[in-house]
């Protein structure tokens, strides 16, 4: 998981609330038994025209978009299906960072096990990045802060655990291995079975 | 004093939660499908890991699968290679790692919520989980149950536990007798439209009050399937008498003396009075009409004639303008193109009931397509044997095998670009029933009625002319 203790990048915007992960990568997208390549399918009915036809005004697809790193999207980003192919086309496609004032609890549950960070902020500072695309933030996961061109510095919450095992790069589920002993316990001792 | 999320964590909890890390909380049902497995598959092979537990594991195919008509099904047409090639896998990774798949061969394959509680693997005080949102339909029963992510299906089948962070309760206190023509999917939406799409975020819902004691097992799955919609992980309903006979001789629940101790079990689950939650919310089910959404998610529902609401906030300007619908009119002034009825939230058998029960004796309107899913093989078993599917044939609509269908329109069952289906599934998300296709959600009754009056329409309205 390297490379994500510190972020340095401009913003693309969408400023839409409640995106769903249906939005992100649509359900004829998910007949694929592999994480890789979904980037290409990211938002693809807001990114392509039903011709077909690039969408030359949706904010991912002008000149300035590419190569940023940081998505700030609009409220209760991520709701919906539970897909984990969400995370994994923002990633696939370049994101390592999404920023809102409220991100769904299973899409960010399933970013921050595959290290894209999803990162809270209060509503004055959300409404300045949603006014101001391609702003130059840094996010810095070990002291957990963003920080604005002009120097503005603001921390973020951010689950402790997963942001231990991203910057110590410890998997989870290796962590839940250790504890196998404590599983079988677990399992003799309750006091009636499933 | 504790509350039943209390009672239920507390039972699982493998190592409690510190200021660092999240608890390990324990397992007891796994449900598993095509769609969201294969990669946590991969990563077991990649660590040569076993699953820890195949016999909490229960697998089938619901997503992807085709649902028309075929005799045997060899004859089965997936809609893409992918489709296919997910479907193979999930066969060899169930026959690889030991697991039982209810699958084409099986007479109780059916959409993953469906299906847990119909073989009563659902039960009361359990954990269970799913790689899909609407997991929290089990909740239902009185278990603690939501929805995952694929790289937490892979911690499930290696180790049965997941790492978890005890969510906050939110009690939702429903109270008040239901008027005709009034269900549980008309309650849900007007409570998500209470509480909008994010009310419930960092919760889990605990549905209470004497509406919700007085609602059968398949209404109340209904509710407790649409948590997520009000952006909570689960909800839940404490067990009582009514869960217990829908429970008592299905084929996985205990019998004889081990019943009887497992009722004792599961009459301690409930909320102990004077216990605390986080947050609490109520709502007037006799004042309560039939619901339908007007826009992009499920948050934005209103009485079916009331006028759909203006708002200067460019989302909501956008998604009125995605559904081409007008501020001032109500939803009934617009026509219909496709009808669904089916899905985890209203396919089982009490919905598509209440559907033929409108559709007797009347046709589906000119120029409308109307698809009935039955929610698993069984559903459609005991339809067929009502004679409820020669209703929705007679009507002019589709009777179809069962699986998820239009609810997320993978595997080809889909509206065209501009089409407005009225659908008893869960979401109206831009898209999801298929490319610019416009989804307005409702009650199997709200959805019947609008096939017939060829607009969306007030069953109420078509209940009176039955009864004149
Ligand atoms: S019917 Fe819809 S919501 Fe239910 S499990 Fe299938 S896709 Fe998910």
């Amino acid at each position: 998981m390297s490379g994500i203790a510190k972020i340095k990048s401009r913003t693309v915007v969408l400023a839409t609330t409640d995106i769903d992960t249906d939005q992100i990568i649509a359900a004829r997208f998910l007949t694929t038994t592999s994480r890789d390549g979904l980037g290409a399918h990211l938002f693809n009915d807001l990114r392509y025209r039903s011709d077909g036809a690039l969408n030359e005004s949706f904010p991912l697809n002008v000149p300035s978009a590419e190569g940023c790193e940081i998505l700030v999207a609009g409220n209760n980003f991520g709701c919906g299906s539970s897909r984990e192919h969400a995370p994994w086309a923002l990633l696939d496609y370049g994101f390592k960072a999404v920023i809102s004032t409220e991100i769904a609890d299973i899409f960010r549950s399933n970013a921050l096990k595959n290290g894209l960070l999803p990162v809270l902020v209060d509503k004055p500072l959300h409404a300045r990045l949603l006014n101001e695309p391609g702003l130059e933030l840094t996010i810095d996961l070990a002291d957990t802060s963003l920080t604005l061109p002009d120097g503005t510095r603001v921390s973020f919450e951010i689950d402790g655990f997963a942001r231990h095992c991203l910057l110590e790069g410890i998997d989870q589920l290796g962590f839940l291995q250790q504890h196998s002993e404590a599983i079988r316990t677990f399992e003799e001792r309750r006091s009636w079975t499933p | 004093m504790q509350t039943m999320l209390d009672k239920i964590w507390d039972e699982h909890v493998v190592v409690p939660e510190t200021a660092e890390t999240p608890a390990i909380l324990y397992i007891d049902l796994h449900i598993i499908h095509e769609v969201t497995t294969p990669q946590a598959f991969s990563k077991l092979r990649e660590l040569g890991l076993p699953v820890r537990r195949p016999d909490l594991t229960l697998a089938t195919m619901d997503h992807s699968t085709p649902t028309t008509p075929v005799r045997t099904f060899k004859d089965l047409a997936v809609i893409s290679k992918g489709a296919l090639n997910q479907i193979r896998q999930m066969e060899r990774n169930c026959g690889d790692f030991n697991i039982e798949l209810l699958g084409f061969d099986s007479e109780y394959r059916g959409i993953v919520h469906v299906m847990g509680p119909e073989l009563g693997a659902t039960q009361p005080g359990k954990t269970i989980v799913c790689g899909d949102s609407h997991s929290s339909t089990h909740g239902a029963f009185g278990a603690l149950a939501f929805g995952i992510g694929t790289t937490e299906v892979g911690h499930v089948l290696a180790t049965q536990c997941l790492l978890q962070r005890k969510p906050r309760t939110l009690s939702v206190e429903i109270n008040g007798q239901l008027p005709p023509g009034v269900s549980a999917k008309d309650i849900i939406l007007a409570l998500i439209g209470k509480i909008g799409v994010q009310g419930g975020t960092g919760h889990v819902i605990e549905y209470r009050g004497n509406t919700i004691r007085s609602l059968d097992m398949e209404q109340r799955m209904t509710i407790c399937n649409m948590s997520i919609e009000g952006g909570a992980r689960a909800g839940m309903i404490a067990p009582d008498d009514t869960t217990f006979n829908y429970l008592h001789g299905r084929q996985r629940v205990p019998t004889g003396h081990a019943w009887d101790s497992a009722v004792l079990r599961w009459r301690s689950l409930h909320t102990d009075d004077n216990a605390k939650f986080d947050m609490s919310v109520s709502l007037d089910a006799s004042s309560l009409q039939p619901m339908v959404t007007f826009g992009t998610n499920p948050g934005m529902v209103i009485g079916i004639n009331d006028p759909v609401p203006a708002s200067d906030d460019p989302s909501f300007k956008k998604a009125l303008d995605y559904m081409q619908v007008t501020p001032g009119r109500p939803m009934t002034e617009n026509d219909v193109d496709v009808v669904f009825i089916g899905s985890c939230t209203n396919g089982r058998l009490s919905d598509l009931q209440e559907a033929a029960s409108l559709l007797e004796g009347r046709k589906v309107a000119a120029g409308v397509r109307m698809l009935v899913v039955p929610g698993s093989q069984q559903v459609k078993n005991q339809a067929e044997a009502l004679g409820l599917d020669r209703i929705f044939k007679d009507a002019g609509a589709e009777w179809r095998e069962a699986g998820c269908s239009m609810c997320i329109g993978m595997n080809g069952d889909i509206a065209l670009p501009g089409q407005l289906s009225v659908s008893t599934s869960n979401r109206n998300f831009e898209g999801r029933q298929g490319i610019g296709a416009r989804t307005v959600l409702a009650s199997p009754a709200t959805a019947a009625a609008s096939a017939v009056r060829g607009k969306v329409a007030d069953p109420r309205s078509l209940a009176r002319e039955q009864r004149q």
